[in-house]
């Protein structure tokens, strides 16, 4: 047995030392470096049409970008100036209400699908969330007409709301469950050895310990339908005048962004270039702001 | 002689249909330590998360049979009252990552909404941290994190929270088995100190610390009891042939 061991590993020895025997290393060092080179060059392709667009929109929107264009209406056409200050009070408003629909529905399903994993409910749940992420934005807007535009009696800026509340929900809930099931089990059972009701454990030590993922997830779906267009066309509506009454018409920057691109005027194309770099700046603050949340509300265990 | 602080009677546990723990018959008296030992899948750690009712936070878990805390019957008792008469250490330290020292020692109060003026909870705090002998390590980082401290104050912290909440039973689930030797003989001498206090049941696959910390050694062997005995008697006269074969190292 011994001996058969050892001669088999004499020739294993030999065979490997013949074929790991490189004569040609130089040539593979020199395909090792092109293929580097290959992989930096793709990298930084990919990332130039963003570099591209961002300095386009600098570009055409920082000429239009002052305190008067944040502050001020439209003007008529022919008149020089005017800003778009109520398609800015309008995005936010219509964000800040889709925001107090979306994001406790949003994190109790999250809450939900991360604790009943295996449920029957849970998965239907979890299949419905991910259609939901799929449907266009056009269909939502469509549907939300239907269901809220028309019985309410015409358009809102309320129905806008809840039609980007509905693009908002799955990747906030997403988020939560994802963060969530990342939990340790020992963080809940440290608690519940306590003798803490599992109501109270999970408010009170499962979503503070999560805090930061999900206050992610809801700040970059917030980025995400901040410039959404085509739901907010057959609800929203667009306002040229400052509105803050959430049941009538209201303007947001991508419909004025819409209007006034696609309109004949280069005053008013103007504007769209200047509300078009609100927005890219707004979308930036929110990543930056994510970063930052995720960073220094790390939970370390 | 006092009546037992635990009596488990004919007592059964199941995952579904496999039955774990198979007529337990146990008296824990108070201020005893309790060593319980056996090899890997005996159900030890069943049988303590039974007595604390964790063991049903597991789907299709069951339990058959009479456990008494105090003669009262632990599965009539509310899980959440009974937790907090019922402290629980586990086998990696897990302190609320979310809160500071200070507050992961009365989280127990904290989290049951639980109102204390702030002499109350200075009070809690140091005596609880005392006990654990943790309090001259972290008397001036009191509001740090918890989770800056090394594994073996952590479990220590875990120590000092499970006995803020006063209980009548501390379980230890392989409470050492992460630590490092030197937090662990820590950990056993509060044991032998905590034991004028609490009563304890620990599970450990050591069987050094089980003669060296228990007063008394329980044997599990596939689900069932097969010994429960002064610890002495266990290590040098065992009855059972099965706890030989374990205790001398032929098995497990």
């Amino acid at each position: 047995m011994e001996m058969v061991l050892e001669a088999e590993l004499e020739k294993k020895k030999k065979l490997s030392q013949s074929r790991l025997a490189d004569k040609h290393i130089g040539r593979r060092n020199k395909k090792n470096i092109f293929f580097k080179g290959l992989i930096v060059v793709a990298t930084v392709i990919s990332t130039l049409p963003l570099l591209f667009i961002l300095f386009y929109i600098f570009k055409q929107g920082v000429g239009a970008l002052n305190w008067h264009f944040l502050t001020h209406l439209p003007n008529p056409v022919g008149e020089p100036g005017g800003g778009v200050s109520n398609a800015l009070v309008g995005s936010i408003m219509i964000l800040l209400v889709s925001c107090v629909i979306a994001i406790p529905i949003g994190i109790i399903i999250g809450i939900y699908l991360s604790e009943e994993k295996r449920s029957r409910l849970g998965y239907y749940c979890r299949l419905a969330v991910d259609v939901l992420q799929g449907i266009p934005s056009i269909v939502i807007g469509i549907i939300i007409y239907e269901w809220v535009v028309r019985p309410m009696g015409g358009f809102s800026a309320l129905s806008g709301s809840v039609a980007l509340s509905l693009m908002m929900l799955p990747s906030i809930v997403k988020a939560t469950e994802e963060t969530l099931k990342l939990l340790p089990e020992s963080l809940k059972e440290a608690s519940l050895a306590l003798g803490v009701p599992y109501y109270k454990t999970i408010m009170k030590v499962i979503v503070p310990t999560g805090l930061s993922g999900i206050f992610t997830g809801v700040i970059l779906s917030i980025a995400r339908v901040i410039g959404e267009t085509a739901p907010l066309l057959f609800t929203a509506f667009g306002n040229p005048f400052m509105s803050t009454n959430i049941l009538k018409p209201m303007s947001s920057l991508p419909l004025i962004i819409f209007n006034y691109a696609t309109s004949p005027y280069n005053d008013w194309h103007q504007l769209a270039w200047g509300a078009s770099m609100v927005l890219i700046l707004m979308i930036l603050i929110l990543n930056i702001i994510s970063k930052i949340v995720q960073r220094k509300w790390k939970v370390q265990f | 002689m006092e009546s037992p602080i635990l009596k488990a009677t004919n007592f059964n546990a199941f995952f579904g249909k496999n039955h774990i723990l198979k007529n337990i018959n146990l008296e824990v008296h108070k201020n005893n330590v309790w060593a319980i030992m056996g090899p890997s899948g005996c159900g030890k750690t069943t049988f303590i998360r039974c007595v604390n009712r964790m063991h049903e936070l597991v789907p299709n878990a069951s339990v058959e049979g009479s456990l008494q805390l105090k003669g009262e019957e632990i599965y009539d008792m509310n899980p959440v009252v009974l937790r907090r008469k019922v402290g629980m250490v586990f086998q990696r330290p897990n302190p609320f990552p979310t809160m500071s020292i200070y507050d992961n020692v009365i989280a127990g109060y904290i989290l049951n909404g639980v109102k204390l003026s702030k002499m109350e909870k200075d009070d809690i705090v140091e005596t609880s941290l005392k006990q654990a002998a943790l309090w001259m390590e972290v008397r001036s980082t009191l509001h740090k994190k918890g989770t800056f401290l090394s594994g073996g104050q952590q479990q220590r912290l875990c120590i000092a929270r499970a006995l803020a909440m006063n209980p009548e039973i501390l379980l230890l689930d392989e409470a050492t088995s992460a630590l490092d030797p030197i937090s662990t003989s820590m950990i056993e001498e509060l044991i032998q100190q905590l034991k004028s206090e609490y009563t304890i049941l620990m599970v450990t696959h050591n069987m050094q610390q089980a003669a060296r910390v228990s007063d008394k050694t329980a044997f599990f062997y596939l689900g069932e009891l097969i010994e429960a005995a002064n610890t002495k008697t266990i290590f040098t006269n065992p009855k059972h042939e099965k706890t030989q074969e374990y205790i001398t190292g032929h098995f497990g």
